[in-house]
């Protein structure tokens, strides 16, 4: 396919550092097969990255993993971020941070921490994170980002075990100082397709938790930007999923593969350059991945000729693929798609689960599971 | 400025003596790639006009929101009444936003 005219330069890009990180999340976005330390990156590669990001502008550097505090070397580039102008922000479990290295990636220029909190209870937070005492452990940790100055943004994944305290999240985001709080409804992609049945509320759960959420936009307008996220399952119109494919944002993976999104790998006959052999500008605009669904040529009916072409962008590629096995068709949450009767049924099963026992997580592991039908 | 927002319930009224500044992990920033002034926040880009760029400029952290409007008032030989209306809107908007602080 040629390449579209008038591409947009990029707006931000998510490093995800490192797949290593403490915690399990079920829903985690990261794919089943993790990279491995020896394949990452070195500080050199990323510090490449980051000068040919500024260069092509990109405005928005999102450190993430994984858990970004694994690697080393996070001052340092940091540091470097700022040096090139990039606004930094730094997405962390809080697992891995001291007092001493947030004040230091403070002084080296980060300009904002994103700190995720699986509950409002430290037993059911803790249950979900897989890891005993993350929850009080993030409690100092959010302290230690006040402490240095820095502006910190909670947020919160919601799903069936803890939909019901939507709005105790926000009030804990207030709680901890945090200017800005997002709460994101579960997306099934990675280990959260493997634990949909886990994860996904009853209709009426996740009804009540945006309800709950959204009253307190008013009660909080001026102390906290609430940044809400609701789930598509239950929609009748796609998300413009990444603002459209390759139109704003970009992913380095942990071995320097560039993605357009941090699920494209899932689509199978994607061809991803690296920026071990590519410039992050030849990536950008010239590589295969980027320009497969790049504008609205690669459609089909019925986005082709949908009056939401240019709102939605046919909805998510990678759920396109996941749920109808095509990454041209329309996105099936769409209630145009001929498929849309797949996600009707999904949900429809979770809210016959309603009073079904508690579903056990599968883990993020060494060990990558298959994929429950 | 392309959102509209609602007004702020502690907001900069009419009251006097303000000091109005932007909080780290705010930034307003030239972006050399796309020729617009841009206000960077987390997860925000917001393009700011050139009013908005004057205004911001001088939310130094020292000047108050009067300063502000008497410097504007002589610097662009306007209304002092109509400036005054434009950055209380202005900085409003963004205090809700928590782009500002007042």
């Amino acid at each position: 396919m040629n390449a579209p005219v008038n591409i947009p330069n990029p707006v931000g890009l998510l490093a995800e550092l490192t797949h290593r990180c403490p915690l399990a999340c079920p829903y985690c976005s990261n794919p089943l097969e993790l990279d491995s330390r020896a394949d990452e990156l070195d500080t050199a590669a990323w510090i490449k990255v980051f000068t040919e990001a500024a260069e092509i502008g990109v405005l928005h550097a999102h450190l993430s993993g994984g858990e970004p505090a694994a690697r080393r070397d996070l001052t340092e580039i940091v540091a470097h971020c700022a040096s090139v102008g990039l606004y930094t922000n730094l997405i962390t479990s809080g697992i891995g941070l001291t007092q001493e290295r947030i004040k230091a990636l403070a002084d080296a220029g980060l300009d904002h921490v994103q700190l995720s909190i699986q509950d409002a209870e430290a037993k059911s937070a803790d249950h979900i994170a897989g890891y005993e005492g993350a929850f009080a452990r993030k409690q100092s940790v959010a302290a230690w980002v006040i402490a240095a100055g820095l502006p910190l943004t909670v947020n919160a994944v919601i799903h069936r075990a803890n939909a019901e305290r939507a709005g105790q999240m926000v009030k804990l985001a207030v709680a901890l100082g945090a200017r800005r709080v997002e709460i994101a409804h579960t997306q099934y992609y990675g280990w959260g397709i493997v634990n949909r049945a886990a994860l996904m509320p009853t209709k009426a759960q996740a009804d009540a938790a945006i309800a709950e959420v959204e009253a307190l936009r008013e009660v909080y307008a001026g102390v906290i930007v609430i940044d809400h996220v609701i789930p598509d399952y239950h929609a009748r119109h796609p998300k413009a999923c990444m603002g459209g494919w390759a139109k704003r944002t970009l992913n380095v993976t942990p071995t320097g593969k560039v993605l357009p999104c941090h699920a494209a790998e899932t689509i199978p006959g994607l061809e991803f350059w690296n920026v071990r052999d590519h410039s992050l500008r030849d990536v950008w605009f010239a590589s295969p991945a980027f320009n497969a669904f790049r504008g609205t040529e690669w459609m089909k009916e019925p986005c082709r000729s949908c009056p939401r072409k240019e709102i939605d962008f046919g909805g998510c590629r990678c759920q396109a693929f996941a749920l109808t096995g095509d990454a041209s068709a329309a996105d099936p949450v769409c209630h145009l798609s001929p498929d849309h009767d797949k996600v009707a049924a999904i949900a429809a099963h979770a809210n016959e689960e309603e009073a079904a026992a508690e579903i056990a997580y599968v883990y993020r592991g060494a060990k990558a599971p298959v994929p429950a039908e | 400025m392309n959102e509209t927002v609602q007004a702020a319930e502690h907001g900069a009224g009419q009251e006097l003596g303000i000091v109005p500044r932007l909080p780290r992990g705010v930034r307003l920033k030239f972006d050399e790639t796309r020729g617009q002034w841009l206000l960077l926040a987390p997860e925000r880009l917001v393009k700011v006009d050139d009013i908005a760029v004057a205004i911001l400029k001088r939310c130094d952290g020292v000047a108050t929101i009067e300063a502000i409007v008497e410097d504007l008032a002589t610097a662009y030989a306007a209304d002092r009444a109509l400036i005054d209306a434009d950055v209380r809107r202005l900085l409003n908007e963004l205090a809700v936003k928590r782009m500002v602080d007042l």
